[in-house]
């Protein structure tokens, strides 16, 4: 069984955001990224299956500041294959990052047909979670996302997930493959990996790099401002002593009727 | 990333393990089980020290590797000091083998894994941003020179060490301690945002790649510089600067805060002159103390103080009680809850209580939250308050 798993680089909040001088980009001087937490739940999730189906998991990701780190990891981890795509602009937009990612993995031997594509159903630049489901869409494959659960039956060439709605409410799904699942969370936390097993990984190389290949244009994502959000005002800051500040909060909220 | 090393696995059979310089002195036990009665913890270890070692001899080593007992291990060096046969339990032996541990176990931790990945990725557990990590310089109230910025040589380099540089107890710390090198006219200066931890915990709970990888980081930015000797405001940060890292080139003197400050202590004695007023008892930290066997320096330091008197707990100098916090303790409450383990630092707190003193004095930086902590748990917080030793001295500095 074949598992894909597209994985990418997000700003990491760790750092103060800034904006750039231009007013449309983030200030590049002080930022890092770090992986689409989303995603590592999807590698996770693959690893999984990977375990109880002896499947073949590759991963997939768009050249990106500390992406190698990402991929090491994922080999170290026990991804079988991992590559890096060069040529997609990180400020490409959803709808360009979906296209080029539709026109280069069909390209790229042995990646495609994969049984299960596994990738996180949003990102905190991607919140509506649009790339998952365009790709699904431009490789005609059918697509459920906010997905948590994943149990495949290979004989019967299905899959049944559980997919998360607002209100606490859950639906299962059953879903022939191949399929595209959009990953919100898994059975278990994404799995430590100890430094010298991401060094000797480093140390056998293992990342092969493909260029993006460009499709049909769509209409780049333009921003024409970008600005941190302003502070309004409209918190009531509690000051005194610890025993002040503690008896106010206790008087607000009874006062509430939260008491 | 760091230069990568291809991954040395012992060869994970009994012949594979005594090949190993590390590994060798197992032969050397003569299961006594003095370490396991002397561990904190020996009492809910499915797998005390001796037992491991014994299964380790008679090659039943991965069931010995599969159990996460020596998660329970907090490397406080009780069965190091103990051990007739002097073995390198603590610093050597367990390490090696928790270092298979953590790359069979199923699930790390969540708390350890992410003070592991923190670590790596921001050079600090808590995972705060690396350009905060001077950020309590502002504060100090004294001249806190960035080596960098400072452009030319300097006596000490200061590591301040992570729970100090961002823990806001620990910025106290911090702070004091830049008060009193500065009433001493020590010529130092600190890496700043430069700085990153040691990884000394992360090798004692068998994390040795990600030591690794901070050492080679840690001596590439010593490399830059020009000082004469290294100082440090955590224990687990001197051993590692003193026992470890010379073995990839650290060939500078290496000191603690406390030590350092007692060796000076005349330099300072005209200058303390504010009464405190407090009875204080000392609790030896597992690496300074018992480790290092550095009982009288903090003593000396506290006698000195105008109005202090010092009350000893039943349990001191090589037979302190540890706090929890070594090996990945720090990051392990939640795991050791779990199974029901009792808290170490609720343990010394108790005897702490029970010297009717007013201050708990300390020299390690991961004391402070554990033992204020139990303090609030145990309902001691009105009677007694924790407070490193350089906290101490700042406060009986005259301005």
């Amino acid at each position: 069984m074949k598992i894909l798993v597209l994985m990418k680089m997000v700003p990491d909040i760790v750092e103060e955001l800034e904006v750039a001088g231009d007013g449309t980009s983030l200030d590049q001087e002080y930022l890092r990224f770090i992986v689409n937490e989303r995603d590592d739940y999807a590698l996770e999730q693959a690893l999984l299956l990977k375990d109880r189906l002896q499947a073949a998991v590759t991963v997939v990701a768009p050249e990106a500041p500390e992406i190698d780190d990402v991929l090491h990891t994922a080999l170290a981890k026990g991804a079988d294959r991992v590559i890096r795509v060069s040529g997609i602009a990180a400020t490409a937009g959803t709808r360009s990052t979906a296209s080029a990612l539709a026109t280069t993995l069909p390209g790229i031997p042995g990646v495609l047909p994969a049984d299960l594509v596994l990738s996180g159903c949003q990102a905190i630049d991607d919140l509506d979670g649009f790339v998952a489901p365009l790709l699904a869409g431009a490789l005609d494959l059918p697509y459920l996302g906010l997905v948590s659960r994943i149990t495949v039956d290979p004989g019967a060439g299905t899959a049944v997930v559980a997919k998360e709605y607002a209100g606490g409410v859950m639906g299962r799904f059953e879903v022939a493959l191949p399929a595209f699942l959009g990953v919100q969370g898994c059975e278990k936390p994404p799995r430590y990996v100890p430094i010298a097993k991401v060094r000797a990984a480093i140390a056998s190389g293992g990342i092969e790099v493909v260029a993006a290949v460009s499709g049909p244009a769509t209409t780049p994502l333009e921003v024409t401002a970008m600005a941190k959000p302003e502070a309004a005002g409209h918190a009531e800051m509690l000051e005194g002593s610890v025993r002040d500040v503690a008896d106010k909060l206790a008087d607000i909220l009874a006062a509430r009727g939260l008491l | 990333m760091a230069t990568a090393t291809v991954l040395e696995t012992p060869d994970l059979t009994l012949d594979g393990l005594l090949a190993t310089p590390e590994g060798r002195p197992l032969l050397s036990c003569i299961q006594c089980g003095t370490c396991a009665g002397t561990c904190p913890y020996g009492d809910v270890m499915r797998y005390t020290p001796r037992r491991l070692i014994g299964m380790l001899r008679e090659g039943f080593i991965e069931e010995a590797i599969a159990s996460d007992d020596l998660l329970t291990c907090v490397t406080c060096y009780d069965c190091w000091a103990k051990c007739p046969r002097g073995l390198h339990l603590t610093d050597v032996l367990l390490p090696l083998v928790k270092e298979q541990v953590l790359l069979r176990l199923p699930q790390v931790p969540a708390e350890l894994q992410s003070a592991l990945s923190n670590t790596m990725r921001y050079g600090n557990p808590m995972g705060e941003s690396p350009r905060k990590r001077a950020a309590w310089v502002d504060g100090a109230g004294v001249p806190v020179p960035i080596l960098r910025d400072l452009g030319r040589p300097v006596d000490v380099l200061w590591i301040v060490e992570c729970y100090s540089a961002y823990y806001p107890r620990g910025q106290d710390n911090a702070r004091a301690t830049a008060r009193v090198l500065a009433a001493l006219g020590v010529d130092f200066a600190i890496l700043g945002t430069e700085e990153k931890c040691a990884g000394e915990c992360a090798r004692l709970v068998g994390e040795k790649g990600l030591f690794d990888t901070l050492r080679e980081q840690n001596m590439a930015t010593f490399g830059k510089y020009e000082f004469a000797s290294l100082l440090t405001s955590d224990p687990h940060a001197f051993d590692a600067f003193a026992y470890v890292y010379p073995s990839l080139g650290l060939d500078r003197p290496v000191d603690h805060t406390t030590p350092f400050l007692a060796a000076r202590l005349d330099a300072l004695r005209p200058r303390l002159t504010r009464e405190l007023g407090y009875r204080v008892t000392y609790h030896d930290s597992c690496v300074l103390g018992r480790h290092n066997h550095m009982h009288d320096e903090p003593r000396r330091i506290l006698e000195a103080l105008p109005g202090v008197s010092l009350v000893e707990m039943t349990h001191n100098r090589d037979n302190t009680i540890c706090c929890g916090g070594g090996g990945g303790g720090m990051w392990l409450d939640t795991h050791y809850k779990a199974k029901g383990h009792p808290r170490l630092s609720d343990r010394r707190v108790e005897e702490a209580a029970a010297t009717g003193a007013d201050v708990l004095a300390v020299s390690c930086p991961y004391e402070v939250p554990r033992f204020e902590d139990s303090l609030k748990v145990l309902g001691y917080d009105d009677r007694m308050v924790v407070r490193d030793v350089m906290e101490l001295v700042a406060e009986a500095l005259d301005d």
